[in-house]
């Protein structure tokens, strides 16, 4: 089975190597200190690094400052409606299978408004790498409630405390059926980020990974204080993400097989300490662009033209 | 054959009727291509009951099909008053008078073992219904549907639709043989011994009626040189799309436009296609804005409810330029309405639904054939002109029948590949022409031609602007299209003379029953003509030089308009049938309207009557409007 990058090699135009410039596009408007930056950077260097060709990769978003993100990264993008940005990728992935896609959403993004895709994109287990930059808030829109904003902290629609406890969108993943990665990771342990995204592009199928992601503007104290006082446990396997040792200041380790579902669903309930890592991943779920694509004809215009006459015929009368 | 000589008619309409579930829509299909077999043009309408159980002998239970069969091969409504319905029992036959369906003098043929039922309740109220259509002037027939069916299967429901079949073959001296083909050729799928008993009854439905029967009736057929085929609208739709070359159909099911997706999804994938069900209409449109923007052609299929969740999507085509194309089967409105009959109340929504300003072409087709070549049109126009193109057909395009040539698909067009190739040095992504506004789309996969495609304001560098002067530049250089689109139109022909005292404007599938109307009318040596608009945006070219040769222009709609007689309606505050507001803001013109929401089509009778009140109201004054251009001050 090929994978994303196999898929886009052989699509390669350039033979040369890429440098990081040719991922570049205009200087990024995010705030000094979001962690928005570094998935971006993060994103450069996997493309990079797999020498893709810029034009045949595509990014898509939904709205939201994380939406920002295809802005400032130099392959196609698509910069689209807030919530909507899944569809528009399957749109892709169905019509263009040989186009890796990234998706980029917010939190708000993709698990309010976009639920319904965020869901059904699983199912259908387009190949793409998912990522999530969730700040636990609506940040764009300067600071309303998000589906994962802290239980009682204070936003603009909620001054008095949120009412209800946030969502887990790792455990509510857990339960979709054809579930292929699952991956979690934050913007201020970089490294990790970096490699998380990379075991992401090299897996086939929606690769899902939600990135804690740091917002001094809205959310100084989230993450505790942008990961200071913030318990982490890092899943460790060998086909994992690697846990440097510089991460061991950050939480504890603990073993853990993201190809078992039961550990994984186990793992993702977790909340205290915050699961970092590979919790999931089976490389076997089939794309549903690959079913479809398996089992459409393309037949030369010759053939089509028989075809469509003798469906016309069922239709014959007088 | 034997039995009475055949009275020969022009044409005839007929309509068949049982409880849901008891087999006259299949009924229905056999007769309509026995007879397009056999070479009568045709038009056929559903008669769909509201609910999908309602309780069983029961007007709201009644289902079935109204056949308009004719000499002429060409028939482009569903026509007047039936002349002949065959009825399972009189709750149906009933509810067909109720509709209004049916002649004084209609030849009603219905089974008869209600008059012997055990349970006096039926005995009783098949009588009634039968004596007061006989006061009305009906001729009525019984025939044995159940009692015949019986002697040849176990339970009566299995077969008398075929039973029915086959008297209706005798009583327009149809084929027998021709019968057992199309019999044949609709239970393909099913058992042998279904098919053969389908068969056996059909053939004892005709003997009965040739035996039977003191009349019968001949509409010749012509058997054209020119191949026929016949569909219903939403299987044009389906091939239209396969032949106009799209290859990605996403959608949600919705009535009435679930159906043209079953046909697409029936054959797609052998012509290099998919139909995709996304988890909602947002999706749906979203899917397929994301197969266009990577080069794939393709279309949603939606009706009413889905073209609201569409909405914002639609923006987004219309902001990025992407070409897309919409179908809406609209049905009745608001909000759930009459999810299975037919209206036309989605043009003021189609053109102006999506919030912003957001300029797209609406076209219609007028009948089933165009249903066909429609989305050839819509193709090349989202393609050419990098826009979102709205096709609004109806309920009744969707479910009914029409006889048409064949269209030729040896010129279907070749599917070119992808052009890949490196975009050329300063080529922009929104290389607006100044006059014409379009501009060249770019493709990922293009070497050097990377860059976002943004839903905020942008420049020709596709670059997110904030500025009032590229804001009005880009607002400008979308709606310039539908200019420069307008501009390679012709003016719409007046059906009629070109000039008079009234004209009736109409779109999409009531145009049959106003040209009929109109036909009719000046036939009858009164001054009016008709005016058929296919594009609703941009409006064709020339309706004012028309407009200026009419003394009374009046659209034929059907949705909704407020009655002039209504109590607190005011010229000020009354709300026109959606042409006539456009017509009117286009042409600053007193247009008003025949605008109503009955959940079927007009017949052409209908429209004849309002054209000769509106005229003998003269000068100047529609029958619902009374003083409309005299009164203007009293109102
Ligand atoms: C249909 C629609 N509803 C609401 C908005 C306003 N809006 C823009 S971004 C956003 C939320 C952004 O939050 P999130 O997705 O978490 O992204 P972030 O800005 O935090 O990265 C909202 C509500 C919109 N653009 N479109
Ligand atoms: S508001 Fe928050 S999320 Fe948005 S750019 Fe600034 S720091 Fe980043
Ligand atoms: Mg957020």
């Amino acid at each position: 089975m090929s994978t994303l990058t196999d898929l886009c090699l052989m699509e390669s135009h350039a033979s040369e190597a890429h440098t990081l410039d040719d991922y570049e596009s205009e200087r990024p408007r995010w705030c000094s200190g979001c962690g928005d930056h570094g998935v971006l950077a993060g994103l450069q260097r996997v493309l990079r690094k797999n020498n893709l060709d810029p034009e045949n990769v595509v990014s898509v978003s939904g709205i939201g400052c994380s939406s920002r993100l295809p802005h400032y990264l130099k392959t196609y993008g698509f910069h689209g409606i807030h919530g909507r940005a899944l569809p528009i990728a399957t749109g892709v992935r169905l019509s263009r299978p040989e186009l890796p896609v990234i998706v980029i959403m917010g939190d708000g993004d993709c698990f309010s408004i976009g639920g319904n895709h965020w869901l059904h994109a699983i199912r259908y287990n387009i190949n793409a790498v998912v990522l999530v930059l969730d700040n636990e808030v609506y940040a764009l829109t300067k600071m309303q409630v998000s589906p994962t904003t802290p239980d009682g902290w204070k936003t603009n629609t909620t001054p008095r405390g949120t009412y209800l406890k946030p969502m887990n969108p790792l455990s509510t993943v857990m339960g979709m059926t054809n579930i292929s990665f699952v991956a979690q990771t934050a913007t201020w342990l970089p490294a990790h980020l970096d490699e998380t995204i990379e075991k992401a592009w090299e897996h086939h199928g929606l690769s899902f990974v939600r990135i804690l992601q740091r917002c001094p503007v809205f959310m100084p104290k989230a993450f505790g204080e942008g990961g200071v006082h913030f318990p982490l446990v890092f899943l460790d396997h060998d086909d994992g993400i690697p846990v440097h040792p510089s991460l061991l200041a950050r939480g504890t380790v603990q073993a853990h097989n993201h190809r078992d579902i039961n550990e994984a669903q186990r793992a993702a309930v977790s909340v205290d300490p915050c699961p970092m890592g590979l919790v999931y991943q089976d490389p076997e779920v089939p794309s549903y662009e690959e079913i479809r694509w398996q089992r459409q004809e393309r037949p030369d215009h010759r053939t089509f033209l028989q075809r469509l006459d003798a469906v016309m015929d069922r239709y014959a009368a007088g | 054959m034997s039995g009475p000589r055949p009275l020969r008619l022009p044409e005839h309409i007929v309509e068949i009727v049982s409880d849901a579930g008891e087999g006259a829509q299949k009924a229905a299909l056999a007769f309509a291509q026995l007879c397009a077999k056999s070479g009568n043009g045709l038009w056929t309408v559903e008669i769909i009951p509201s609910e999908i159980r309602p309780p069983p002998h029961t007007t709201g239970s009644a289902s079935g099909n109204r056949i308009r069969l004719a000499e002429r091969a060409r028939v482009t409504n569903a026509g007047n008053r039936a002349n002949v319905v065959l009825a399972f029992n009189e709750m149906a036959l009933l509810s067909r008078l109720e509709a209004g369906s049916l002649a004084d003098d209609v030849l009603v043929l219905i089974d008869d073992h209600w008059a012997t039922h055990e349970d006096e309740k039926y005995r009783l109220s098949y009588r009634e219904v039968l004596d007061e259509f006989r006061s009305r002037g009906a001729t009525i027939v019984e025939v044995p549907l159940a009692k015949e069916t019986l002697r040849h299967a176990e339970d009566a429901q299995q077969g008398k639709n075929m039973f029915a079949v086959g008297i209706l073959c005798a009583l327009y001296s149809k084929d027998l043989d021709l019968l057992d083909d199309v019999i044949r050729d609709i239970f393909k799928a099913k058992d042998r011994r279904v098919i053969e008993l389908a068969v056996r009854l059909a053939a004892a439905g005709h003997q009965y009626g040739v035996t039977h029967f003191d009349r019968c009736f001949e509409i010749e057929a012509h058997p054209s040189d020119v191949a026929k085929v016949a569909m219903n609208g939403n299987t044009a739709l389906a091939l239209g799309a396969v032949s106009a070359g799209f290859e990605i159909c996403s959608m949600y099911p919705i009535t009435p436009a679930t159906s043209a997706s079953h046909a697409l999804s029936e054959i797609f994938e052998d012509f290099g296609g998919f139909v995709h069900q996304a988890e909602d209409e947002i999706a749906a449109i979203g899917v397929a804005l994301g197969a266009s923007y990577a080069g794939k052609t393709a279309l949603t299929i939606t009706s009413g409810p889905g073209m609201a969740l569409k909405t914002e999507f639609q923006g987004l085509a219309v902001m990025t330029e992407t070409p897309l194309v919409i179908v809406d089967v609209q049905r009745g409105g608001p909000s759930t309405g009459l999810p299975t009959k037919i209206e036309q109340s989605d043009l003021l929504h189609a053109i102006y639904g999506a919030p912003g300003d957001a300029p797209k072409v609406v076209i219609a087709p007028s009948t089933i054939e165009e249903c066909y070549y429609i989305l050839s049109i819509a193709r090349k126009i989202a393609e050419e002109f990098r826009m979102l193109v709205i096709v609004l057909s109806d309920a009744n395009l969707a479910t009914g029948q029409q006889l048409f040539n064949r269209p030729d698909v040896s010129q279907t067009p070749r599917r070119p590949p992808l052009d890949l190739s490196p975009v050329a040095p300063g080529a922009l992504p929104y290389d607006w022409d100044p006059t014409t506004g379009l501009s060249q789309r770019l493709l990922p996969g293009q070497p050097d031609g990377m860059g976002v495609t943004t839903s905020l304001n942008h420049d020709r560098n596709g670059k997110a602007r904030y500025d009032a002067e590229s804001n009005q530049r880009g607002h400008a250089m979308r709606s310039r299209k539908l200019a420069a689109l307008q501009k390679t139109l012709n003016p719409p022909s007046v059906h009629g003379a070109p000039q008079g005292d009234l004209l009736l404007v109409g779109w999409g599938s009531t145009r049959g029953a106003i040209e009929e109307a109109v036909d009719v009318a000046r036939s009858e040596g009164l001054s009016v003509s008709s005016l058929h608009i296919q594009f609703l945006s941009p409006l064709p070219p020339g309706l004012l030089e028309i407009f200026a040769r009419f003394r009374q222009i009046i659209t034929v709609e059907l949705n909704y308009s407020d009655d002039w007689n209504d109590p607190l309606i005011t010229n000020e505050n009354r709300r026109y049938g959606q042409l006539a507001w456009i017509l009117r803001a286009a042409t600053l013109q007193d247009i008003d309207c025949i605008a109503r929401v009955p959940g079927r089509p007009y017949m052409p009778v209908e429209i004849l009557e309002e054209v000769k009140r509106i005229l003998a109201d003269r000068p100047g004054v529609a029958s619902s409007a009374p003083a409309l251009a005299a009164g203007k001050g009293v109102h």
